[in-house]
């Protein structure tokens, strides 16, 4: 088990050497909450090592064991629904407190292993609401220090991408990141996963929320509201022009979203007409940015991950692109697109096994955490 | 007929056209998108383009010169401009030069926006040094009319994000002699209202530590 053997606080630096099972890690923060530089000596990478990941970042509470090799043994979830409007952040953080337990006992049975068995403890550190994220990393925290091991805090966002490249094999891809709350256009360079182009506004699943609630879709259980929407597109025929907002590599999907509302509301066309014309506009700008970071960047994969990477029409639009630039096209599969504890286990173990981890006093959300903030020294260049 | 850039609006052709040598840029249909969509997209780009080319050089900013419009097909025949990409020399010339050449790019963006035009896409790939020691502006193909203050801090936040992205080790100072640059075209007090601006925009982005 993990103890602390020693603590030396310089002014500006505080440096923690850590004893694991088979392995000292010298642990080194700059006071920021997260380490720059860590620095590895060797690090235990036994098949019988298994991280618990939480993940709290919205409506979804989801919990994953994954094995440091990279198997995911379970991946339970409880997702938020509210009764009308969209995600209300405390009673979602409710939500969240009420199932943990059961979700958390969910995670164990499927995995079939004893808490006694976990080695790592990873949660969602941001980017996201705040008392979602709170609740996640207050049950992280309580695990973490009830089992004495380490803690590891990882970014949602670099969750999506590295869980997109475990599942499908990618290393070095142009990624679309495309959910609820984030559309993102990333590619790694230097370090980091560079931020290529983004949304100026709402998200692309946002927009398909909001249009959805705004001409009195319902949402089921399962099947969310990009998924409804999807449905009724296949049976629209009529095209209704919607304004087509690229701006670079950045977009803009307000006033689409606005539009779009409105030639429902004026009987332009029909639900379905709308349906199929919102995704036909909105997808054309995400394939045609994604096809912008591909030929400026010339990298061998594209990645499409996140929430709204389940859509098939999308799906179809951008193995396209990638066809046309001989790029491997990659889509995260349908059970790791969503929100879920496996990418976040995932990515603790990629930043643990690189000398990464979160003390407890360390372990505050920051709700703003941008992509392009986190080191990522996992990722070979 | 020589494919020299597929970019993801329009490819780059370069081919001889009445004893010139010239770039014709083709727009050609995208599979992805339905026809509708596509047609209109690509014709307004094409009739679009060359019209801003133009107004751009009246506002002083080298362009290359427009041969020849194709509407129906969604081509147009242009100048080649002899030189070198920005983003492949901005990171191995020396740090003055760096600087100069970023002014200098920031008092063209200034003239271009004194004069109404929006580039839409300045990033270094679409800029041009000659061996003159000009800067030519190429791909006005998002480009768009406005005296407005937003689009114009828009246009120079995308100018940001590219130094960021590919010029991460320079982006800064290079953004800093940009502005500069800006400020000697359009005017201190001008300046300084866009790139308040810029600031509010960036704010409005997602998940900004100060917001």
């Amino acid at each position: 088990m993990l103890t602390e053997l020693r603590n030396v606080l310089t002014p500006r630096n505080r440096i923690t050497f850590l004893k694991a099972k088979n392995s000292v890690i010298i642990h080194v923060s700059n006071g920021r909450g997260c380490c720059e530089e860590p620095k590895k000596l060797s690090v235990n990478n036994s098949v019988r090592s298994y991280c618990l990941g939480i993940e709290s970042t919205a409506d979804d509470f989801g919990v994953a064991i994954v094995s440091f090799e990279g198997k995911v043994l379970s991946n339970a979830n409880d997702t938020y629904m509210p009764k009308e409007g969209g995600i209300h952040p405390r009673e979602a953080a409710r939500h969240h407190a009420e199932v943990a337990e059961k979700v958390l006992a969910e995670a164990f049975e499927k995995a079939a292993i004893k808490p006694r068995d976990i080695s790592l403890v990873a949660f969602s550190q941001g980017p996201g609401l705040g008392p979602c994220l709170r609740t996640g990393a207050t049950a992280a925290r309580a695990l973490a220090s009830y089992l004495d091991v380490p803690l590891v805090g990882v970014n949602h966002c670099v969750g999506h991408i590295e869980i997109g490249k475990l599942a499908t094999g990618a290393t070095d891809p142009v990624t679309l990141y495309v959910s609820g709350g984030n559309t993102i256009v990333s590619a790694f360079e230097a370090g980091r996963y560079r931020i290529f182009g983004e949304t100026l506004d709402i998200a692309m699943g946002n927009c398909l929320d909001v249009f959805a609630r705004a001409v009195g879709l319902k949402q089921r259980s399962g099947a969310p509201f990009g998924a409804v929407v999807e449905e009724l597109a296949r049976k629209g025929e009529n095209f209704v022009s919607l304004p087509y907002t690229v701006k670079g590599m950045d977009l803009s999907f307000s006033g689409l979203l606005t539009a779009a509302v409105q030639a429902f509301q004026s009987k332009k066309g029909s639900l379905e007409d709308v349906c199929f014309s919102l995704q036909e506009v909105a997808f054309s700008m995400l394939t045609e940015v994604t096809e912008r970071a591909l030929a400026h960047t010339e990298k061998p994969e594209v990645l499409l991950t996140g929430g709204v990477a389940a859509n098939r029409k999308l799906q179809s639009m951008i193995e396209v692109i990638a066809e046309e630039h001989d790029a491997r096209f990659c889509v995260v599969p349908r059970g790791l697109a969503a929100d879920n504890g496996a990418m976040i286990a995932w990515t603790g173990i990629l930043a643990y096994k690189s000398g990464i981890s979160t003390s407890i006093e360390k372990s505050y959300v920051n709700v703003k955490w941008r992509l392009e903030d986190v080191y990522a020294p996992w990722v070979e260049e | 007929m020589v494919l020299i850039k597929k970019g993801a609006e329009a490819s780059l052709f370069l081919e001889t056209w009445h004893n010139r040598k010239v770039i014709m840029k083709r727009r050609l249909p995208k599979k992805y998108r339905i026809p509708e969509l596509d047609l209109m997209i690509r014709s307004q780009r094409t009739v679009h383009e060359p019209n801003l080319i133009h107004k751009a050089k009246e506002a002083g900013v080298p362009t290359p010169t427009i041969f020849m419009v194709d509407v129906a097909e969604a081509n147009i025949v242009m100048e080649f401009v002899d030189g070198k990409q920005v983003k492949e020399i901005l990171d191995h010339v020396s740090s003055e030069e760096r600087l100069s050449l970023s002014s200098l790019i920031g008092r063209m963006i200034g003239r271009l926006h004194k004069h109404g035009i929006i580039h839409g896409d300045l990033t270094t790939s679409n800029m041009i040094l000659t061996p003159y020691g000009k800067v030519v502006f190429v791909d006005f193909g998002l480009s768009e009319r406005s005296v407005e203050l937003e689009p114009k801090g828009v246009d120079l936040h995308l100018m940001k994000r590219a130094l960021q992205s590919t010029h991460y080790k320079h982006a800064k100072e290079c953004f800093k002699a940009v502005i500069e640059g800006y400020a000697e075209a359009v005017g201190t007090e001008e300046a300084k209202k866009v790139t308040a601006k810029i600031r509010e925009i960036e704010k409005r982005g997602r998940y900004v530590a100060e917001r």
